[in-house]
């Protein structure tokens, strides 16, 4: 069984939190006594439904007040085939920040099109999330397919439209569905209704579709985290570098380049669940060992000798602000790409990003809260990475702020 | 194709090493249930043939099952780390507070007092702790690296934003970071993850005879020293196991035939009740009791 992590993003008026809820529900992976709380609630508030699938998503005191969602949740069921990670966003742009949080471990895109109003703001800004995150794949939902009489000339209008725009803002692969979240058209089962419709239910699709990426980079990619060095008697001389592989695959007896360094040795022994093994690859944390006695710590990247990523003092970057405050010039602050950090500074703003349109706009040298903007970035110490568009780990960081520690940007290397 | 396991895995190991790279005194809580024994053994896994950067920490209600405790102190044999225990009747003593009262007279809100002293005493900067996303939706919303005030609170309006795997825990003198490397499991990952790794528990997980009472809720707990009884509750013999391992007082066993983590793994996907629905009083008082209690610094 695999896992499939994917996100959603919208309001409830967009159909975002009927659409899970109804996953949950068919797929019946909610809890009798999680629906007699919903039941209790649903009455509460006074709604004429009998259960308000909404209100499975929305945790927070202040989100069931106010009907939106402020922060992302996450919530998990599986199928016989799959576990499933959904991250579940919020969709006004106040929130951009939070709905980036819960994008940017997804492999798959949820876009909620109501089948009333076609592709909307609301539907770009999202869209144009996924494509600077990167995210594998984009799935359109065209919700509320009641009611349009589920007519197929609308689907294929908005997916005409939604093709254009995907093709301007750079989204690789897009797939299409329509349903009605509301009376569980297409969700989970297959309807009548939508008997003009060939391909496959909601579920069935998530259940399937292929998110690996095509363009796969394989070069090999490690960081350290930790030094393991137990100074015990029996383990006198015992320093293991330990860390996830980030990308490719290491063997014992590799050459290796230590960066930023630069020096080089040779992979002695590779431990990983507690045992020696001969080899390791991608997403598996192990415990390297190096040949000669070198000074490595945290931070630093270990590649193999052939194939080495780009290190450098500068970085240009796409980065959405995330602080309530806005850039100051004169605030410090710190780079973290995965466990590497140093002292950073936004030496200049080319431009801003339209977040509807996808368009460059002049600069004016500011950055607000949920600004997109192409940057360069002076460093105190180099870094070592890989364009983000191959590679996510090498190629994406944080800003955080010194003063405040806040995590005041997110950023990918272009 | 990798398994999922693997790739849960591997995610709370690379949490549990951010934690000792980024902290200068980590701490990690220990309660002797099922998923702070998962969370030791990841912690073999991240840090051996190494020592663990952290002690074990467990806050001791008082109210424990006596199985749960013998539990703990093998474990910490076998390991070999640091145990540090902290009372909460030494909290209620020293700051003359009110226990509890009713029938069930539940530790939770005081544990969260001995908690947070026990923060300062050893000036902790990160507490690791087994809470899941899939536990309760106040714990759905909350951050891996979750960053507390001087006052142990929670703002769930103002979560850092946590993107990738990158975790930013960085904080001021006197806050802390709450660490939840398991956060993205489910009740029945864990019990996957316990056969595969054949990880030990306290045999109360598992299905014995034992006497209870019956509540208002038609829950069935343990017979106990710590309940208020009086002469409307009857005592009944059933056999039982425990969900999910807490205080005597708020924590409810359910009719279960499971010897094995198979028979469990069978029953969880046949159960048709949420763990914390099933087994815990304390989540029953309202909508946002989980939520009202992070704000308040438990965990």
């Amino acid at each position: 069984m695999d896992l499939l992590r994917f996100f959603t993003a919208g309001n409830v008026d967009d159909g975002k939190s009927t659409l899970i809820g109804r996953l949950l529900y068919d797929s019946e992976s909610i809890s009798t006594d999680v629906i007699e709380t919903l039941t209790r609630q649903s009455k509460s508030t006074g709604e004429n439904a009998a259960i308000d699938l909404a209100l499975l998503t929305d945790g927070l005191r202040a989100e069931r007040e106010q009907g939106i969602t402020i922060d992302v949740a996450y919530k998990y069921f599986s199928t016989q085939n799959r576990k499933f990670i959904i991250a579940d966003t919020p969709g006004h742009t106040q929130y951009t920040r939070n709905m980036f949080t819960g994008a940017s471990t997804a492999q798959l895109a949820i876009i909620l099109v109501d089948a009333r109003n076609g592709i909307t703001d609301q539907t770009k800004r999202h869209s144009i999330i996924s494509a600077v995150l990167g995210i594998p794949k984009v799935l359109v939902c065209i919700n509320k397919m009641d009611l349009v009489s589920y007519s197929e000339e609308r689907f294929n209008e908005i997916v005409s439209d939604y093709r254009f725009f995907a093709k301007l803002i750079g989204l690789k692969t897009v797939d299409f569905i329509p349903a009605s979240a509301l009376n569980g058209d297409n969700v989970v089962h297959a309807s009548s209704n939508l008997s003009w419709y060939k391909g496959l239910p909601l579920l069935s699709y998530l259940e399937t579709v292929d998110v690996n990426r095509t363009d796969g980079f394989n070069e090999a990619r490690f960081q350290v985290q930790y030094v393991i060095r137990p100074q015990t008697e029996a383990l006198h001389d015992y320093r293991g570098y330990a860390g996830n592989i980030l990308s490719g695959s290491f063997q014992t007896g590799d050459e290796v380049t230590i960066l930023p360094s630069g020096l080089t040795s040779k992979i002695s022994a590779i431990e990983s669940g507690l045992k020696e093994v001969a080899s390791a690859r991608k997403n598996q944390p192990v415990v390297l060992h190096l040949k000669d006695d070198l000074d490595i710590s945290r931070g630093n990247t270990i590649v193999l000798s052939s194939a080495l990523p780009v290190t450098d003092k500068t970085v240009e970057a796409t980065i959405c602000w995330m602080d309530n405050q806005e850039f100051q010039p004169g605030h410090k602050l710190l780079l973290q790409q995965s466990s590497f950090r140093t002292k950073a500074a936004i030496r200049e703003i080319y431009s801003k990003i339209d977040i509807h349109s996808f368009q460059d706009l002049e600069s004016n040298g500011e950055l607000k809260l949920n600004e997109l903007a192409k940057v360069r970035i002076q460093l105190a110490e180099a870094i070592s990475y890989d364009v983000f568009e191959k590679q996510i780990q090498t190629g994406a960081f944080i800003l955080i702020n010194e003063n405040t520690n806040n995590t005041v940007a997110a950023g990918v290397i272009r | 194709m990798s398994d999922y396991l693997d790739e849960l895995e591997a995610e709370a190991i690379y949490i549990l090493r951010e934690v000792a790279g980024q902290f200068d005194r980590p701490a990690l809580l220990f309660s002797g249930g099922k998923d702070s024994i998962c969370l030791v053994h990841l912690a073999l896994k991240a840090f051996r043939p190494g020592k663990f950067p952290f002690p074990l920490v467990h806050i001791d209600t008082g109210h424990n099952f006596q199985e749960a405790l013998d539990f703990r102190d093998r474990l910490v044999a076998e390991t070999g780390e640091h145990l540090i225990v902290r009372k909460v009747e030494d909290t209620i003593a020293k700051n003359r507070l009110q226990d509890a009262r009713g029938k069930f007279p539940s530790r939770n809100a005081l544990q969260t007092n001995t908690l947070l002293e026990t923060i300062e005493e050893f000036e902790f900067d990160a507490c690791i702790g087994g809470a899941r996303r899939d536990e309760e939706k106040a714990r759905a919303k909350e951050r891996v690296f979750s960053v507390r005030d001087e006052f142990g609170q929670w703002d769930p309006k103002l979560q850092r934003p946590e993107l990738w795997s990158i975790y930013n825990g960085k904080i001021h003198k006197g806050e802390n970071v709450r660490v939840f490397p398991i956060s993205n499991w489910t009740e029945l990952d864990v019990w996957n993850y316990i056969q595969r790794e054949n990880i030990q528990l306290p045999e109360i997980y598992f299905t014995h005879e034992r006497e209870c009472v019956l509540t208002e809720n038609g829950q069935l707990m343990a017979n106990n020293a710590f309940l208020n009884l009086d002469e409307s509750d009857v005592s009944v013999t059933r056999k039982v196991r425990y969900r999910t391992v807490g205080d005597m007082t708020c924590t409810a066993a359910v009719e279960s035939e499971a010897f094995t983590v198979e028979d469990i793994i069978a029953e969880i996907r046949n159960a048709k009740i949420s763990e914390r629905g099933a087994t815990r009083m304390d989540d029953r008082i309202s909508e946002a009791a989980m939520e009202d209690r992070k704000k308040g610094g438990y965990f």
